[in-house]
């Protein structure tokens, strides 16, 4: 029970104190390797394809790429941390995306004629609310009947994109309301130069105000405090990437023909030399960005991530300690399915079309994305913004390797062989830091 | 039976009267096994009761009915007399039974204050977890049980063995408990470690807490327990008083089920 006294230092133990410093100034080693993973990989296809991956459009939109899988990340966070699985999300994706187009474009137009104001609005919240119900469908299938997740995700893989097909007899609905077609990104979806700087000053106000509330309280306590330095440096760093991203989005600039029409449209006249409007950051990257806020104080700041962790660490220790497992399991599958019904609102409306073939594989991407940003498939172990990062990654990699003209079965190969890389490197550091 | 003085009475049972826990026939069968079979055991305040007996004599299962992990298929629950229904851990923590189980029942990946208030979080205002009281209190109650430990923010899956039972511990003594079932408690421990846990088990006992002290060795035991209940097959063999009875004749309770004149005789108790 004693500690034990310094004993000389050998370089596995000088590593491990420098992690445990870092952890008590509460950061994550794991995170800054990610990062540094990112910048790899972004300053290598710039170099391979001659400056080309580093600019304001192809960063914009790889962003928006990258925005459904991240989303539904978040979710697949969670379920991994409590030892599950869902295989389910891709063809969920599909057959709510499927149910959305037909409702906008043929239930409602006829309830409240075409162009409706609100159109958008109930297509995400009916997306949201059914995508919730076939989660929370699977997660009671798993939670009380106690069938292994795998199995009613598999399942679930089969029946959703059958009933994908089956909800048009296999047909394609176009075109999408237009309201509802920034959440797919695009010059519609783009939310303007203002607007933007209007949120990135907003975020980095929000940043520094946190970081300051948390100090006082932890000054309360007594508790052992950053040194300041790392407070302001990590607020700092926050800031910085907020505005950096507002930057490029914003110097990404509206082709000429859109810019002059927008002009036009609200009664300006056009200049002789042309005007240079950007774009501003894309609604389905904030969107992403509030869902991994939301998920990330789910995760940390209530009761219900506290259990989900626990249930992950011991299901029996949760369950002798009085947590409802069975009904956290439930909630954790339906608001996968939630963040499924968002982003299938976000690849029908860029795809401004429902098919049936929507979101194919793309459970497998996020479950990816979940590991590479370093959630642990033996449960209790992982984090939003890391799930996150690894989508980013993911997408990096793939749009990269069509920037630079890789085939497309050896973009398959490269992103396996990375997924399985991450995974070994994350277990060697585990086993070294712990 | 014999109760040589009466000073002696009043030392061992100080709240002689109602008892805190009176677990009355109790029956719980797994597919057509009966791991405990009308057992009955009681517990006074300020009391430590053994519950002895071989690895398979129903003892766990018995008190794991007692915190609330299972449900008794037949039997009765008495809490300060009175009948109480305890479906699940929290009814039990209701009643201010608090468990440490054999196996510590700790989320591994979680830090000492997360798992101390596992299932019953302190919030602020706001309804978030209010993370930075409930490590101020684990400081508290850590800083009593083991004033060395420091490893407030790590995994408790970092933790010694000694330091895992301690946060162990801290969760069943910070809420008040008032009846502490302590299931193998020092099985994974070291010499000194072990005294502590009796130490403390000696100090919570002044307090006035009931504990059911959970042992298949009888050494662990005999000095700490007042009494002792030895379980043979699911049945209770008998009840004695540590005072009244002698380690052997205990030992041979445990292995053949014959109980001494002494001890109150059990439907297990081997008929002669």
């Amino acid at each position: 029970m004693t500690e034990t006294a310094p004993a000389p230092a050998s370089p596995a133990q000088e590593a491990r104190g420098l992690a445990d410093r870092l952890r008590e100034i509460e950061f994550d080693p794991r995170m800054i390797g990610m990062v540094a993973a990112l910048a790899v990989i972004w300053l290598g296809f710039n170099w391979l394809s001659d400056g080309a991956f580093l600019t304001p459009r192809n960063l914009w939109n790889l962003w928006v790429q990258t925005a459904s899988i991240a989303i539904m990340a978040c979710g697949m966070v969670l379920v991994i941390v409590t030892r599950n699985i869902d295989l389910s999300v891709g063809s969920m994706l599909g057959f709510v995306g499927m149910v959305v187009g037909l409702v906008q474009v043929r239930v409602l137009p006829e309830l409240w004629g075409l162009e409706h104001p609100l159109t958008w609005l109930v297509s995400l919240l009916l997306a949201m609310v059914l995508g919730g119900l076939v989660g929370l469908l699977q997660g009671a299938l798993i939670a009380y009947l106690a069938i292994p997740s795998f199995i009613v995700t598999l399942g679930g893989l089969l029946v959703w994109r059958g009933a994908a097909w089956w909800v048009t007899q296999g047909q394609t609905i176009a075109p999408m309301d237009s309201r509802f077609r920034p959440f797919g990104g695009g010059v519609e979806g783009a939310i303007g130069t203002n607007a933007s700087w209007a949120i990135g000053i907003g975020l980095c106000a929000v940043i520094c105000l946190g970081a300051a509330l948390i100090r006082r309280r932890r000054k309360r306590f007594g508790f052992v405090l950053r040194p300041l330095w790392a407070e302001i440096a990590i607020a700092g760093l926050g800031c910085a990437a907020v505005l950096a991203m507002v930057m490029v989005a914003n110097a990404y600039t509206l082709p000429a023909g859109v810019a002059r029409r927008l002009v036009e449209a609200k009664g300006g006249t056009w200049p002789e030399g042309g005007l240079s409007i950007g774009h501003g950051l894309a609604v389905p990257v904030l969107m992403a960005l509030g869902v991994g806020v939301v998920i990330t104080l789910l995760a940390n700041r209530l009761r219900f991530g506290r259990y989900v962790f626990a249930i992950g660490g011991n299901p029996e220790a949760a369950q002798l300690s009085g947590v409802k497992t069975r009904k956290v399991l439930t909630l954790v599958f339906g608001l996968m399915g939630v963040l499924v019904g968002i982003s299938a609102c976000i690849s029908t409306a860029r795809l401004n079309a429902s098919t049936n073939a929507a979101g194919t594989l793309d459970e497998l991407y996020v479950i990816a994305a979940a590991v590479i940003g370093g959630t642990s498939l033996a449960g209790g172990v992982g984090t939003i913004s890391g799930a996150m990062l690894g989508a980013l990654v993911m997408q990096s990699l793939q749009s990269g390797m069509v920037l630079i003209g890789v085939d497309a079965p050896l973009q398959n190969i490269v992103v396996g062989i990375v997924l399985v890389l991450a995974v070994w490197l994350d277990g060697l550091y585990r086993k070294r830091l712990g | 039976m014999s109760i040589s003085e009466p000073a002696d009475l009043t030392e061992t049972h100080p709240g002689q009267g109602t008892p805190l826990i009176e677990m009355r026939d109790i029956s719980i069968a797994f597919g057509g096994i009966k791991a405990v079979d009308g057992a009955s055991v009681d517990l006074m305040p300020g009391e430590v009761v053994g519950l002895l007996g071989h690895n398979g004599a129903g003892k766990s299962t018995l008190i794991k009915i007692l915190s609330g992990a299972y449900k008794a298929d037949a039997g009765t629950i008495h809490v300060d007399g009175e009948e109480a229904t305890i479906a699940s851990p929290r009814d039990a923590k209701r009643h201010g039974i608090e468990t440490i189980y054999q196996t510590l029942a700790l989320a591994d990946n979680v830090d000492a204050a997360a798992n101390i208030f596992l299932g019953r979080e302190l919030l602020t205002g706001w309804g978030t977890l209010d993370d930075a009281t409930m490590e101020a209190e684990t400081r508290k109650v850590m800083g009593r049980l083991n004033p060395h430990f420091r490893r407030f923010k790590e995994p408790v899956k970092a933790l010694s063995g000694g330091q895992r039972q301690s946060v162990a511990i801290a969760r069943a003594i910070y809420f008040n408990a008032r009846v502490l079932i302590m299931d193998e408690p020092t099985a994974a421990l070291g010499p000194a470690e072990t005294k502590q846990v009796a130490e403390l088990i000696l100090q919570l006992k002044k307090q006035g807490i009931g504990i059911f002290l959970i042992s298949h060795d009888l050494h662990d035991v005999f000095d700490l327990a007042d009494r002792v209940t030895v379980m043979k097959n699911g049945k209770v063999v008998g009840t004695a008083r540590t005072a009244d009875v002698t380690q052997d004749e205990v030992l041979g309770m445990i292995i053949s089920g014959k109980c001494p004149p002494a001890a109150v005789g059990g439907p297990g108790a081997l008929r002669s």
